[in-house]
């Protein structure tokens, strides 16, 4: 059962998880986890999933990102058919391989990052999305190594690389696997850094973990998207563990520019546009 | 073997260390036998013997099947010699060089120059303390951005100084907490992570105790990896792992044994290089013994990674993290 099939209005935990989720089959309006208000969903698609009463970013399916990111008909996409292996033979409630299979039907991918090549206004990159529909945009061995060669394309074709994340971190069902990704990924973007390549992270609500303490943190610029949850351990992990009220605004983008830890925050409507000017300090159109 | 200090432990055994019972038992048995027999010269010689061969046969059959949560327990046992000890026993002479040069001095972290067995290195290493102010002081192993900040810095200063950098990993994992989020908790780490790639001196990452998630590989991208036999490393704590998959806190022992977080698992894995035995019974039972160990084979890796150019090291090194635990593809060849 999706959280939709029940009344959000009913329960603030339920909406709290249909805004994050964004699992919508079916409802015709859902409530914006920041101002609460009901929005009609069409109306939230046709706005790049912005809330229009007060411009909360909602979580964008990955195929959406790369749509609204890449010049129409230049995206080609790479290493689509990695598909997860069940190193450890992991079973909680349920099997990692039934979560996998169930996680492929629904998003038609095969794992959490969608990879490849285009343009952004003419501009050349590589582009990696990662999306958080597919097991909390987790990072195991086939989202790392997706990234990693992201970079490797990148170092090759001489072209900046891109990545979009939302993602609850390292996938645990894959364990120290997944947890040597961050070093596979860092490693990696190390080797396009010191070799004259270029590298933007934009995340996106939500970000953290293992995703954050490794590829999305050691771009050379990094980017938020309005409203962004981003950070190391969950909020709730914080405020369960210092047994206190977290303050307002808490890891949001607009706190973490203020402490200096992101260099931008750029609307979602003005992302393409912001993203192309990045480029064209570093490289000429193609 | 037996210390008075321990016998007194029994009743204060948490749940997960409960398999030690039987061997505090005897162990406490000895040290009564061993008093009454110094206070009335009786000749117990015999029996003590006898009780020692039954400790040794119930510490061997308790270890050989310790179950992988009773590993992670044996991990934090309070007893378990941890970074001080090592700096102490391993180390002929340590310089402590406290500053990050940014926010303060991390107690969680501990940094300087040492020497071992006649040469220099830079020791990087969590700390948890010994005493309960000391723990509290050091947030039980958990650093914060200023320590791994710290952290980087004396490896920068190492790779300078051609001094190698020995890593001693032990930490529940990095500080949650609203400053150190503030202050770029995640950042910190993964700058470490990545930064470790371009430093041109060899390095060592050992795991002797916990090896939790982010917050351990923020100074664990080694040239080595090893890990202590009951060591653990792992993406999630048990505890946090059945919270989360299990919606309930109860179930780490499950999830302990699905992490495949013990030291055999990760040497099949390929997530480490090298296992190093403990002493019968666990560290804590012998920790002169365990720290022996370790030195012997830090002195080995480093004699070993000498022989490799500075080229060498760093391809290599990204080599082995670039196709670490591959189980995907095979890794493309040299
Ligand atoms: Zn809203």
């Amino acid at each position: 059962m999706t959280a939709n099939e029940r009344k959000p209005e009913d329960d603030p935990e339920l909406s709290r998880l249909a805004g994050k989720k964004r699992e919508m089959p079916g409802g015709l309006w859902l409530k914006c986890e920041s101002c609460r208000q009901m929005i009609f969903r069409k109306e939230l698609e046709s706005r790049q999933r912005v809330c229009p009463n007060c411009g909360f970013h909602f979580t964008l399916p990955g195929r959406e990102r790369v749509e609204i990111t890449m010049d129409p008909g230049t995206f080609e996409e790479l290493f689509a058919d990695l598909s997860p292996v069940d190193r450890l033979k992991f079973v909680d409630q349920l099997p990692y391989p039934e979560k996998i299979h169930s996680a492929q039907r629904k998003s038609g991918q095969a794992e959490a990052v969608i990879a490849g090549t285009g343009t952004v206004k003419g501009h050349p990159v590589v582009l990696g999305v990662l999306d958080f529909s597919f097991l909390g945009g987790s990072m195991g061995e086939v989202v790392g190594e997706k990234v990693a060669r992201c970079c490797e394309v990148a170092l090759e074709t001489k072209r900046p690389v891109i990545f979009f994340t939302s993602s609850g971190g390292a996938r645990m069902h894959e364990g120290a696997v997944s947890l040597m990704q961050m070093a596979k990924t860092c490693g990696a973007l190390s080797r396009l850094q010191r070799n004259g390549g270029f590298s933007i992270s934009v995340m996106t609500n939500p970000t953290t973990g293992g995703v954050t303490a490794s590829f999305a943190s050691t771009c050379d610029v990094l980017i938020a998207e309005p409203g962004a949850l981003i950070g190391f351990a969950g909020p709730r992990v914080i405020s369960t563990t210092l047994k206190q009220d977290l303050p307002k605004g808490f890891q949001r983008a607009e706190f973490l520019l203020e402490k200096g830890q992101i260099d931008a925050i750029v609307p979602r409507d003005r992302m393409r546009d912001d993203l192309a000017r990045l480029l064209s300090f570093v490289q000429k159109p193609a | 073997m037996v210390d008075e200090s321990r016998p007194r432990r029994v009743e204060a055994l948490n749940s997960g260390l409960a398999f030690e019972r039987p061997i505090l038992e005897l162990e406490q048995k000895i040290a009564e036998l061993e008093k009454l027999a110094a206070s009335t010269r009786l000749d117990l010689n015999g029996e003590i013997k006898l009780l020692r061969e039954r400790l040794k046969r119930t510490i061997e059959e308790t270890y050989r099947h310790l179950t992988p949560w009773e590993r992670v327990n044996v991990a934090r046992h309070a007893d378990r010699p941890i970074t001080q000890d090592y700096i102490e026993q391993m180390l002929d002479d340590f310089f402590e060089l406290h500053g990050d040069g940014y926010f303060g001095d991390d107690r969680a972290m501990v940094t300087g120059m040492g020497k071992i067995g006649g040469r220099s290195v830079m020791l990087v290493a969590h700390r948890k303390g010994k005493t309960t102010k000391e723990r509290l002081a050091c947030n039980f192993g958990c650093a914060h951005p200023e320590g791994y900040r710290k952290a980087l810095r004396k490896m920068k200063l190492a790779e300078r100084l051609r001094l190698p950098i020995v890593a001693l990993i032990n930490t529940p994992g990095a500080y949650p907490g609203i400053g150190a989020e503030e202050r770029g908790q995640a950042r910190a780490i993964a700058e470490n992570i990545l930064e470790m790639f371009g430093l041109a001196t060899p390095i060592l990452s050992i795991v002797i105790g916990e090896g939790g998630s982010g917050g351990a590989l923020g100074i664990g991208v080694g040239d080595k990896v090893a890990i202590l036999q009951h060591a653990y490393y792992s993406v999630i704590s048990p505890e946090a792992c059945s919270a989360i998959l299990w919606r309930n806190g109860e179930r780490a022992p499950d999830a302990a044994r699905a992490l495949r977080l013990t030291s055999d698992d990760l040497l099949a894995l390929g997530v480490v290089d090298e296992v190093i035995p403990e002493p019968l019974g666990g560290a804590h039972r012998d920790p002169p013994a365990m720290i022996a160990a370790v030195k012997q084979r830090v002195l080995a890796w480093l004699d070993e990674l000498s022989a490799f150019s500075t080229t060498e090291l760093l391809d290599r090194r990204y080599r082995k993290f670039r196709y670490i635990a591959q189980g995907v593809l095979a890794p493309p060849p040299l």
